[in-house]
């Protein structure tokens, strides 16, 4: 028997929220790593924490954007012929 | 979506009110003999595809939509203009928001109102991300950890549902407004267009670990948005 500390208990849940996007980014070392997916298997309010990171980040990438006005862009395609002689 | 895929309708139509084209790297040496050559639909499509990520970034150093926008095309002109001088040293890309990122600074020095690098540091004062009220105390047998009510709950019925979907992306949009200018422009960059980490540190100057910081806060405040939304679902239910 050891009193190491059962994986996953070293890492409380205020610490995983302030790490998620280190590690979703990759970026943590080994055993932070490693401690938190422990974790993970524990702590079902993380795990919907994560998905909801998750969810966040991949409805932004349909989030409509602004881009430069038609008539700013048919300019452009106009100064872009002129230049190339085949306006 | 690729600037040099003409057949995809998506680089004509994108505006306001259209969701950001992915934007992969880019072929380079075979988009820039296009350009070169003259190739209309080419320039269109890069046009289109690279200018909201532009404004966006054209943000950082002006003060007015309108100078923005004429920063924008200033600096599509000066592409046209200039491509043929074009050596590859970098990619298409990176040289265009180069230009961009110089005239940008040299106007909004004009204008008085330029984003002076140190600015791009992480804000030191910022609180925890997420209320600590949230988490048990110090004299608790688990502290640190959710409370009961606390806890987050999954997010029910999810943004695959229609309704719920629009009304997610509406909240999102309105939030990524309201972040601090240079959280919004990080999370912008990386999230909605889906630059990758070190394109987004390289056109911002801003080191890896700043950037990184100003990502979490920003996703954090979206996400705490979105939470109050699908709370607010969940009290509605029958």
């Amino acid at each position: 028997m050891t009193d190491a500390p059962a994986p996953g208990t070293t890492i409380s849940c205020q610490e995983v929220v302030e790490l998620v996007t280190a590690y979703l980014e990759g970026q943590l070392d080994d055993t932070t790593r490693v401690e938190l997916e422990a974790h993970l298997d524990l702590c079902p309010g993380c795990v919907d924490y994560l998905d909801q990171m998750r969810t966040t980040i991949s409805e932004l990438g349909r989030v409509p954007v602004e881009s430069l006005s038609e008539q700013a862009q048919d300019e452009l395609l106009a100064a872009f012929r002129t230049f190339h002689g085949t306006g | 979506m690729q600037p040099q895929a003409p057949e995809t309708p998506v680089a004509r139509t994108a505006g306001p009110g259209l969701p950001a084209p992915r934007v992969p790297p880019p072929d380079d040496a075979a988009l820039v003999d296009r350009l070169r050559s003259g190739d209309e639909r080419a320039f269109a499509e890069v046009v289109a595809t690279w200018s909201p990520m532009m404004l966006r970034v054209a943000r950082s150093h002006l003060s007015t939509d309108a100078s923005c926008e004429e920063v924008v095309q200033e600096t599509w002109l000066a592409v046209v203009r200039g491509l043929a001088g074009f050596e590859g040293r970098s990619s298409l890309r990176t040289w265009v928001f180069r230009i961009l990122t110089n005239l940008a600074k040299t106007r909004g020095v004009r204008e008085a109102r330029t984003v002076p690098m140190s600015s791009w540091g992480p804000d030191s004062d910022e609180p925890r991300t997420v209320d600590p009220d949230r988490f048990r105390g110090k004299g608790d047998a688990y502290p640190g950890h959710w409370t009961p009510l606390g806890s987050p709950a999954r997010w029910e019925p999810g943004p695959e549902q229609s309704a719920v979907a629009a009304e997610t992306r509406r909240l999102l949009a309105d939030a990524l407004h309201g972040l601090p200018e240079r959280q919004r422009t990080v999370v912008t960059l990386r999230d909605v267009h889906g630059l990758d980490s070190d394109e987004v540190c390289g056109l911002l100057a801003v080191t890896a670990a700043n950037q990184r910081v100003l990502l979490h806060r920003g996703r954090a405040k979206l996400r705490t948005v979105l939470e109050h939304y699908y709370r607010s679902l969940e009290e509605a239910q029958p």
